[in-house]
C-alpha cells in the first residue's frame, strides 16, 4: 500500500506548530462509546480478579490455616465489595461480548439497534450478577 | 501509547466576550474555539452573544452572521450549506456534525463549536486533513479493472449490484466520523479511520471492480483496519446517515470468509 505510512510519527511530529484540536474533554459520549470503553476496563479487571481466583485456589491446596486466612481478607467487606465488583465485570465483559459477536456476523449495525443492545447489556449484567450473589449468599 | 492530554501549546485558555446585544429577547450565546497562528498564542474560546431575529436557522448562519457583523476575523470553512460538500465539519454541542444542517434550536444552552476533534488546527475551526486524504488516496478509490471493457458499451451493474453500492458512495468525505473515533484519535497514523475504510468498502463490493484480492490483501494489517474496535461513534457521527461501523464489519467478514 504506497501511501498510508508516508507521514510516520505521532500527530504533533507531522505539524509541529499547529496545536492539537480537543477530543475527549469536549466530545458528548454516546452510550456506545462509553460501554465501549467499559468493555476495556473491565477486562483488565478480570485480569487482575483472575489473579485473585488463583490465589484462592493455592490458598486452598496450601491446607485450612491458609485458606481460614484468604476468606477472612476476601470476606471483610472492602473484599466482599471487590470480588462483587468482579463479578460484575466478568457478566459484562461477557454480556458485551456475546453483543461483539452478533457485530462480527453484521448484524446490529443501526443506530437504534446498537443503542438498545448497549442497554440491554447493562441490564443483563447487573441481573446476571445478582441472580449469582443470591445463589452465592 | 494514546496521550490523553492535550499538548502544552493545544491547551485552551479563556478568550475574548462579544456581547450584548440590546434590544432583543431572542439571544443565543455561541462559544467558539478560536485559534490564531501568527499570534503565538494558545488557542482560546471567545464567546459571542447573537440576535436570533434575522439569523438564519442553522449554526452556520449564525457563524456566518458572526463572521459578517461581530467578527471578520473567525474563520471557518463552508461552500454549499445544504449538507453536500461537507466542508463545513465541525464538532457543534460535542458532537461531529456539519454546521449547515444542524440547527440551532436543537441545541440546550451555550452553543459549543470546536474544529474536528484531535486534528491539527491550521486556524480557528479549520482543521489540517492532509493525512485523512492522504488515507482516502492510499485505498485507491477507483475503478481497477483487468478485462477490457467490452466494445460498444460502458461495464454495466444489475440493479441489485449498483444498490450495494449506493449509501457507501454517498459518502461526503466531511471526516466527521474519522474524526469522531477514538481508534483514530491514537492512531491516526497507522489506522485508516471510518471514512477510507468505507470508501474501499465501496470499491470491494463493486460488481465491476476486479482488484477485490488486492484490495483486501492492502487492507489485512493490524492497523489499517482491525484497529476498529466497533465504538460506534462513526455511525452516531455520520451526517448522511452513512453506516461506516458495518461497511468496516462486512469487510472484516470478507476477511474472515477468504482464509477458508
Amino acid at each position: 500500500m504506497p501511501n498510508t505510512r508516508l507521514r510516520e510519527g505521532s500527530i504533533n511530529m507531522r505539524n509541529p506548530g499547529r496545536p492539537l484540536s480537543p477530543h475527549l474533554s469536549i466530545y458528548r459520549w454516546p452510550i456506545t462509546m462509553a460501554l465501549s470503553i467499559l468493555h476495556r476496563a473491565t477486562g483488565l479487571a478480570n485480569a487482575v480478579g483472575l489473579v485473585v481466583l488463583t490465589a484462592w485456589l493455592i490458598q486452598a491446596a496450601d491446607g485450612p490455616d491458609a485458606y481460614l486466612a484468604f476468606t477472612r481478607v476476601m470476606g471483610s467487606p472492602l473484599g466482599l465489595l471487590l470480588l462483587i465488583g468482579w463479578s460484575l465485570a466478568f457478566f459484562y465483559h461477557l454480556s458485551n461480548g456475546i453483543r461483539h459477536l452478533f457485530w462480527d456476523t453484521g448484524r446490529g449495525f443501526e443506530k437504534r439497534q446498537a443503542e438498545r443492545s448497549a442497554w440491554a447489556v447493562l441490564v443483563v449484567s447487573v441481573m446476571l450478577t445478582a441472580a449469582f450473589w443470591l445463589v452465592m449468599l | 501509547m494514546a496521550e490523553f492530554r492535550l499538548p502544552p501549546n493545544s491547551r485552551i485558555k479563556k478568550g475574548k466576550h462579544h456581547g450584548k446585544v440590546e434590544g432583543s429577547a431572542k439571544v443565543r450565546r455561541f462559544a467558539v474555539y478560536r485559534y490564531d497562528p501568527d499570534s503565538g498564542e494558545n488557542p482560546r474560546l471567545d464567546t459571542y452573544e447573537v440576535d436570533m431575529d434575522g439569523c438564519g436557522p442553522m449554526v452556520l448562519d449564525a457563524l456566518i452572521k458572526i463572521k459578517n457583523e461581530i467578527d471578520p476575523t473567525l474563520t471557518f470553512r463552508r461552500s454549499c450549506r445544504e449538507g453536500i460538500c461537507g466542508s463545513c465539519a465541525m464538532n457543534v454541542d460535542g458532537s461531529n456534525t456539519l454546521a449547515c444542517t444542524t440547527a440551532i434550536e436543537a441545541v440546550k444552552g451555550d452553543v459549543r463549536v470546536y474544529p474536528l476533534p484531535h486534528m491539527p488546527v491550521v486556524k480557528d475551526l479549520v482543521p489540517d486533513l492532509t493525512n485523512f486524504y492522504a488515507q482516502y488516496a492510499s485505498i485507491k478509490p477507483w475503478l481497477q479493472t483487468r478485462t477490457p471493457p467490452p466494445p460498444d458499451r460502458e461495464r454495466l451493474q444489475s440493479k441489485e449490484d449498483q444498490e450495494k453500492i449506493n449509501d457507501p458512495s454517498a459518502c461526503i468525505l466531511c471526516a466527521c466520523c474519522s474524526t469522531s473515533c477514538p481508534s483514530y484519535w491514537w492512531n491516526s497514523d497507522r489506522y485508516l479511520g471510518p471514512a477510507a475504510l468505507l470508501a474501499a468498502y465501496r470499491w470491494l463490493v463493486d460488481s465491476r471492480d476486479e482488484a477485490t484480492g488486492e484490495r483486501l490483501d492492502d487492507l489485512e494489517d493490524p492497523f489499517r483496519l482491525y484497529r476498529c474496535h466497533t465504538i460506534m461513534n462513526c455511525t452516531q457521527a455520520c451526517p448522511k446517515d452513512l453506516n461506516p461501523a458495518r461497511a468496516i464489519a462486512e469487510t472484516k467478514k470478507m476477511l474472515a470468509e477468504r482464509r477458508h
